[in-house]
């Protein structure tokens, strides 16, 4: 049996977006070190409610194997907390001390509001998608072979890379001047290195980059803490691909 | 239970022969004038690959387009975790493939329980989903000559995968949900995030609208629409723990049963074999390992149980055991197919090993058996080193050369599997165990995809027709896309084409939304106005438990009637000592959301466990322990339960007296046999 853990969790509590928030202290005890964060969470929520002592703490999860890209958590000024290339979900308290105090906290972004809690509202990456991150095939199926379509094995590698963005929005927290240029850079990429998404490639990038503006996300200062902070890895190189795409569109 | 021999709803079932009907049903069909069709509003609930590629559809043939999803986003359905890739007969791989092929595994490992019309139509229209992904920009894996890659998955004999890494699912979602995005823009879908389903309205025996809760709001909402598309996926999370997202559920579907939607073969529970084991009682949820790893890994336990003990108490490590000394047992009684036998038949043969006290996992069980990848990287490592022309490589090389690949074939899936049991599995072997997976069973649909209640469609997992007792891997993507992109969008024109003559005006001013709306209401004041003494995820747990344990991977009458017994007093208890906090006009609340979904669990729980004891017979995902061979196969009884059983609840009754009716299966294309895999 593996030692038990203790916590002291400083979690921000914020009853909705326009009322102040503050943060409130938990205990914690017997925490497997092989339990997962969000695990962590449900137990202290039990604890909460069994004890009603106030409403269990709001946050956002859904698959818990690191893919849906729900669960957020900025966790000792960490998106998704200390360990690199993952999830909040697939975080483990192995990788805390014993005793430790945890300063858990929303998503920090103006271009996300809070709904509760930990909860925060990420539509704006969605109708930045709405803005131009497709291809705009219709989907009746009257396309030609997919092989006859041949793309080089690094290109179709390359924009599968890019392609794994989870929108989970860890870029932006990441990000001192909260930036979104990581998450639009791998959608104009993946489609860019496409021959399919080729096409629309100048309108698509000048529509997504506008949104992006226009939804309040800040400028790219080539800090890099998307990419260490991104749980998929995806690489700073996509804005550079991305700059070099909008500039070309001018031409 | 009252069990009835005859069905009278028609399934819809075109006549002719098996590779013309769809063709032929399909210039039978009604349509709907483009100039129409944005006066036709229709309602999808769920943005899974189904829910996602018919909003997509249907929006782009003109028709105005209500999507709703529990999520924050419709990129985050559940479909995204599929990992393995997706079936098409293109042979591309010269191994013979054919439609005709696809179908015959389809069926076969279905265990002869699927509709043969609906499965034959999903193995012609295979190809041209692949085409159309890759138009939408899905980056499939590619050969080195740009072609589309493939590989194989259990119950087959060809390469017929199409894949991106282990994140297949992933990247078909974001092809619908792109599809979907582009429509958002256009004004046709007006999609509802943070959106749940609470009701059905059905006026005069048609479906007219949903209820809807405003997850963040707490607004409960009216909405008419001309026909609703029910995608809301399956309900595997009534075993609690399940590979499903944590907030899969089964309350839409629920909701139309109790409405009068007939429920087909709910017992229909896939067993996935390669899960990591559980491993403390604390667990909230189980995660899966792409099937596709079985190309590559060699499943085993110790022979002698001395050394099985020794490894469960880390005394031993894997690599202690001596090749002789291992048994890969699939390789052992499965020769022909190997590894790559159905997943029920890898499951309960796991199973058979752990209870016979060969699991390998230090848990409360003792549940877990070996999938081992070094021979294959020693493999690989050799055939590069070939390759790149060197002689004699050392062990080292080889190693790592081989483990390279194997990265590059299952890299993220490998890294999952680190971060969350801190083993690194190209060292050692991957610890694995069978777990709730995938529902076979769900609201009964005909051909046309409608349920019972007309103007309500079903598609995806949460309808029954394609996977009968048994859903073979890859195939669960390719039924979400073929519903969603090319089977409703013709069937549903039919339905809606009497809307253009009879122009009844939609409202939701209808006696019956009130009555809807007053229903959804008194229920949430149910639950947040008990003040009882016990979490809802207590029950949720206890339910999970009885499940497992007596409807799981196997089942036997007394076992049934006990299950039984048990959920319907976990029920009453419910009622009785639920705690939910909040107040009825609060917003966010996911105590409330939670137990909402589990009141509807306590009682699918129960029709599942009465479908199982109703069905005598050992078939596909569904092991009765009374009908086995010696050798511990299934027993399948076509002359008894050839047929899909379906349920229909009798409104204002308890869930025992539901009525079975029985959908009679005929077979004209292929010879029912026994399934072996030897």
């Amino acid at each position: 049996m593996k030692k038990l853990l203790n916590f002291i969790l400083k979690i921000w509590r914020q009853k909705n977006n326009e009322e102040k928030g503050k943060f409130e202290t938990y205990r914690i005890g017997d925490i497997s070190p092989d339990s997962s964060f969000l695990e962590m969470l449900d137990l202290l929520n039990n604890k909460i409610l069994y004890r009603r002592v106030g409403e269990p703490i709001s946050f956002d999860h859904d698959c818990r194997e690191g893919i849906c890209g729900m669960c957020s958590l900025y966790i000792n000024g960490r998106a998704h907390g200390p360990e690199s290339l993952i999830t909040t979900c697939q975080l483990h308290m192995r990788h805390f001390h014993n005793g430790e105090t945890i300063y858990i906290e929303p998503w920090r972004a103006k271009s996300f509001p809070i709904i509760k809690d930990l909860v925060v509202d990420r539509s704006s990456f969605d109708r930045i998608i709405i803005s131009g991150g497709y291809i705009s095939v219709n989907t009746f199926g009257k396309t030609i072979d997919g092989n006859l379509i041949p793309i080089p094995k690094e290109d179709a590698d390359k924009a599968f890379d890019a392609g794994t963005c989870i929108g989970c929005g860890a870029c932006v927290a990441a990000c001192k001047n909260r930036s979104a240029m990581l998450f639009v850079a791998a959608k104009v990429s993946q489609f860019s290195l496409l021959p399919q998404g080729k096409i629309e490639s100048k309108k698509r990038v000048l529509n997504m980059v506008k949104k992006m503006d226009e939804e309040g996300f800040g400028n790219c200062t080539n800090t890099m803490a998307c990419e260490i902070d991104c749980p998929k890895g995806i690489s700073t190189e996509y804005i550079s691909f991305m700059n070099k795409e909008y500039i070309q569109s001018f031409i | 239970m009252i069990i009835k021999n005859y069905f009278k709803l028609d399934s819809k079932i075109p006549i002719g022969p098996l590779n013309h009907k769809w063709i032929n049903h399909k210039s039978s069909l009604k349509l709907v004038s483009p100039s129409n069709r944005s006066n036709i509003e229709i309602i999808v609930v769920g943005t899974g690959l189904s829910g996602g590629s018919i909003s997509a559809t249907l929006a782009e043939l003109g028709y105005q387009v209500k999507v709703f999803c529990y999520q924050d986003s419709p990129r985050r359905a559940h479909s995204v975790a599929a990992q393995g890739g997706i079936n098409a007969a293109k042979n591309y791989k010269g191994d013979n493939d054919s439609v005709y092929q696809l179908f015959y595994d389809t069926i076969k490992g279905g265990d002869y329980r699927s509709r043969e019309a609906n499965v034959y139509r999903l193995a012609e229209i295979s190809s041209n989903i692949i085409d159309q992904c890759v138009a939408q920009g899905v980056p499939f894996a590619r050969d080195y000559a740009g072609y589309l890659e493939n590989r194989s998955f259990g119950g087959t004999k060809v390469s017929r995968t199409f894949y991106a890494k282990g994140q297949t699912g992933q990247q078909l979602l974001l092809a619908c949900y792109s599809s979907m995005s582009r429509q958002i823009g256009k004004g046709r879908i007006k999609m509802y995030n943070r959106y749940e389903m609470l009701e059905l309205v059905v006026i005069d025996g048609i479906t007219r609208g949903i209820i809807s809760r405003n997850l963040v709001s707490g607004e409960i909402e009216r909405h008419a629409a001309h026909a609703v598309i029910i995608a809301s996926g399956g309900y595997g999370n009534v075993f609690f723990l399940s590979t499903n997202a944590m907030g899969s559920n089964s309350s839409a579907i629920w909701k139309v049963h109790k409405k009068g939607g007939f429920f087909a073969n709910p017992c229909f529970t896939q067993i996935h074999p390669t899960c990591i084991p559980a491993h403390a009682n604390y667990q909230s949820k189980l995660t899966l390992m792409s099937e596709s790893l079985r190309n590559d890994g060699r499943i085993w336990v110790p022979k002698n149980i001395e050394d099985a003990i020794s490894i469960r108490n880390g005394e031993k490590n894997p690599e202690d055991i001596l090749e002789e000394k291992r048994d890969y047992y699939l390789e052992r009684r499965y020769p022909s197919f190997g590894n790559l036998v159905p997943r029920d038949v890898a499951s309960r043969a796991a199973k058979e090993r752990c209870d016979k006290g060969f699991g390998i996992e230090n848990n409360e069980n003792k549940e877990g058996v070996f999938l081992d990848f070094s021979s294959s990287i020693e493999r690989y490592g050799i055939e590069k080193a070939n390759e790149l022309g060197i002689k004699n490589p050392s062990l080292m090389e080889i190693k790592k050369f081989g483990e390279e690949i194997i990265e590059s074939k299952y890299g993220n899936l490998f890294h999952m599997y680190e971060k969350i049991t801190d083993q690194n599995p190209y060292k050692n072997p991957m610890k694995i165990y069978p777990a709730v997976h995938y529902t076979m069973g769900g609201l009964w649909v005909d051909y046309n995809l409608m349920s019972s209640i007309p103007g309500c469609y079903v598609i995806g997992e949460a309808n029954f027709s394609d996977h009968g007792a048994n859903r073979l891997g890859a195939s669960a993507l390719m039924q979400g896309l073929a519903d969603g992109y090319f089977i409703l969008p013709y069937t549903i024109a039919d339905y809606i084409s009497i809307y253009i003559h009879n122009k009844k005006k939609l409202s939701t001013k209808h006696i019956e939304f009130n009555k809807s709306e007053k229903k959804v209401k008194q229920r949430i004041l149910q639950l947040i106005s008990n003040n009882g003494d016990l979490s809802v995820d207590y029950f949720h747990r206890k339910l999970g438990n009885i499940m497992w344990k007596y409807v799981g991977m196997s089942r036997d009458n007394n076992g049934l009637s006990k299950a039984i017994k048990k959920i319907q007093e976990l029920r009453n208890e419910f009622w009785k000592n639920i705690f939910v906090p909040g107040n009825i006009e609060d917003g966010f609340n996911s105590e409330l959301e939670k137990a909402g979904r589990v009141a509807d669990f306590l009682e699918l729980g129960e029709l599942i466990a009465m479908d199982a004891l109703s069905r005598k017979e050992s078939c596909g995902s569904h092991f009765r322990i009374e009908n086995q061979t010696k050798e511990g196969e299934s027993i399948r009884d076509d002359f008894h339960y050839k047929h899909v059983s379906i349920w229909k609840y009798q409104e204002n009754k308890s869930i025992s007296e539901e009525i079975m009716y029985k959908e009679n299966l005929t077979f004209s294309s292929v010879k029912l046999q026994s399934r072996s895999y030897k």
